[in-house]
C-alpha cells in the first residue's frame, strides 16, 4: 500500500486527504474539503470531494479534479446502465473495475487517483483503491493524497479490524485532522460518509469542533 | 400442423397473413428432429445430459461433443444443428469474457442469457441470414444465487426452469436410456456434465466412475421395467 501512494505523490502533488476504513457492517469514507491551485492559493474551502456513483457506492478522488469529475461522470453512466440491466444493484466490484478500465485504457491522458468504497449484497462492506496507471487493490482501509504521508504512523497504530460505528467515526476524523494540521493543501472541514445496508449518513466535522491534540 | 407457407417462408424478414414467421418455426423443427438434450436443476446444481447418437463406428468415443464450458461456473447443452450451436457457443464465451474485463466479476446466468437471446433473435429479423437451427440450455451454480437453468430456441426466447446432485446424474442417465429409440437410432454415447456445490461451483464432465455407475444404474432400470412388462402379460 504505501508503495503505490509514494508513486503517485512522485508524479504529482495530490493536494489532499482522502481515506476509507471497513468497519462491522459497513464502511466510512472521508476526505478534507480544500482545493488549491499551487502551492498558496486555496481555490474552495468547501468542495465535497465524494462523490456518490450510485445508491450505497461512493468515490473519493485525488489529483487533477477536472479529470477525477470526468471519470467519476462516465463511471457513474456506465454503472446506472449497468444496474438496470442487471435488475439489481451492482457489486463494489463491478463499481471498481469500471473505473479501473477507464483509468488504464486513458492513463497517458489521465491524472487521478480514486478510492472506491461502498456496501453490497454479496460482499458486505468493501474498499478498493484505483491508483493512477490503473491498479485494482481491495483493502480493509486505505489513505490517499498528499496529506496522507502525515498518517501512515496514527492508522497503522490504531486500526483495528471489526470496529463498531463510533470507533470507526473516532478514527476517521482524528485521522484527517491530524493531516489536516500539518499539511497546509489539506484542510477546511472534514467530509464523512457512512454507507451501511440501511442507509447513507453524511457526517460534517466544521473546523472549530475538529478534535485537538497537543500542540493546539 | 404441419401447413405449408406458400411463398410466405422464403425468408426471415417475411410474415405470414396469420402473423407467423415461417423460416423460425421450420428452424425450430431441426431441433425437433435432433438426438435429446437433458438439463435439470435439483436444490445444489445443476446436470446436463446429452443423447449423442454414433453417426459412424469410425467416430472415437468422446468426439463431437455437445456440452460445451462457457465459463468456469456456467455450462451449456445443445439440440440442433451442431455447427450452429458451436458458434453460439464462441459468441456466449466472448459475452462471458467481456463482462468479467469490464466489471471483474462472474457473468450472472439472467444476463448472459439475456445477451445470447438477443443475438439469436437478430439472425430472425433480416432476409440475408437465416435463424439458428438449434437451441440450448444454460446452467450455472452459484453459492449465493444457487443453482439456476435457462433455455433459449431458435426465437429468441430465454425462460427459467429440483435431489441432489449425485443421484441426479443417475436419473439423467436413465431418462436418456428411455428416451432413446432403439428402433429409429442406432447406438449412442451418453455424455453427461455437472455444475454446482460438488463441483465448487465449476462446470465439469461428470468424472468416468460416476457416469459409469450412472449407465450401469440406468441399464438395470430398463431391464427391471422390461422383467415387470413381461410379467404383466
Amino acid at each position: 500500500m504505501d508503495g503505490i501512494t509514494y508513486q503517485c505523490l512522485g508524479l504529482l502533488q495530490l493536494k489532499t486527504t482522502i481515506l476509507a476504513v471497513k468497519f462491522n457492517g459497513g464502511v466510512i469514507i472521508g476526505s478534507d474539503s480544500r482545493a488549491s491551485m499551487g502551492e498558496s492559493y486555496v481555490s474552495s474551502k468547501t468542495i465535497n470531494k465524494l462523490i456518490q456513483v450510485h445508491d450505497r457506492i461512493f468515490c473519493c478522488i485525488a489529483g487533477s479534479l477536472a479529470d477525477a469529475q470526468a471519470v467519476t461522470k462516465m463511471a457513474k453512466f456506465q454503472l446506472s446502465f449497468h444496474s438496470i440491466q442487471m435488475e439489481s444493484p451492482p457489486l463494489v466490484k463491478a463499481a471498481a473495475s469500471i473505473m479501473r478500465e477507464l483509468c488504464y485504457n486513458n492513463k497517458e491522458e489521465l491524472q487521478a487517483g480514486f478510492i472506491t468504497a461502498g456496501w453490497d449484497r454479496k460482499k458486505g462492506p468493501q474498499i478498493y483503491v484505483v491508483s493512477l496507471g490503473g491498479m485494482l487493490l481491495s483493502q480493509p482501509f486505505t489513505i490517499g493524497g498528499s496529506g496522507s504521508t502525515y498518517i501512515y504512523g496514527y492508522v497503522d497504530a490504531k486500526f483495528k479490524p471489526d470496529m463498531s460505528l463510533e470507533e470507526a467515526i473516532q478514527f476517521s476524523t482524528n485521522a484527517l485532522a491530524l493531516a489536516m494540521g500539518r499539511d497546509n493543501v489539506s484542510g477546511g472541514v472534514v467530509h464523512l460518509v457512512v454507507i451501511t445496508e440501511a442507509e447513507v449518513k453524511h457526517v460534517v466535522v466544521p473546523g472549530n469542533k475538529l478534535p485537538k491534540f497537543h500542540d493546539e | 400442423m404441419s401447413s405449408i407457407g406458400t411463398g410466405y417462408d422464403l425468408s426471415a424478414s417475411t410474415f405470414s397473413p396469420d402473423g407467423r414467421v415461417f423460416q423460425v418455426e421450420y428452424a425450430m423443427k431441426a431441433v425437433e428432429n435432433s438426438s435429446t438434450a437433458i438439463g435439470i436443476r435439483c436444490k445444489d446444481g445443476v446436470v446436463f445430459g446429452v443423447e449423442k447418437l454414433i453417426l459412424s463406428k469410425l467416430y472415437e468415443q468422446g468426439s463431437n461433443k455437445r456440452i460445451f464450458n462457457i465459463d468456469r461456473h456456467v455450462g451449456m447443452a445443445v439440440a440442433g444443428l451442431l455447427a450452429d450451436a458451436r458458434s453460439l457457443s464462441e459468441v456466449s464465451r466472448e459475452e462471458a469474457s467481456n463482462f468479467r474485463s469490464n466489471y471483474g466479476h462472474d457473468i450472472p446466468l439472467k444476463h448472459l442469457a439475456d445477451r445470447v437471446a438477443m443475438y439469436v433473435h437478430a439472425y430472425t429479423l433480416y432476409s440475408a441470414v437465416r435463424p439458428f437451427g438449434c437451441s440450448f440450455i444454460l446452467g450455472s451454480y452459484d453459492e449465493d444465487d444457487g443453482p439456476q437453468l435457462y433455455m433459449v430456441d431458435p426465437s429468441g426466447i430465454s425462460y427459467m426452469k429440483e435431489m441432489t446432485c449425485r443421484e441426479l446424474v443417475k436419473e439423467v442417465a436413465k431418462i436418456i436410456y428411455i428416451v432413446h429409440d432403439e428402433v429409429k437410432d442406432k447406438a449412442f454415447e451418453l455424455e453427461l456434465s455437472w455444475v454446482g456445490e460438488v463441483t465448487k461451483g465449476r462446470h465439469e464432465l461428470v468424472p468416468k466412475d460416476i457416469k459409469e455407475e450412472a449407465e450401469k444404474y440406468a441399464k438395470e432400470s430398463l431391464e427391471e421395467e422390461d422383467d415387470s412388462d413381461e410379467d404383466n402379460m
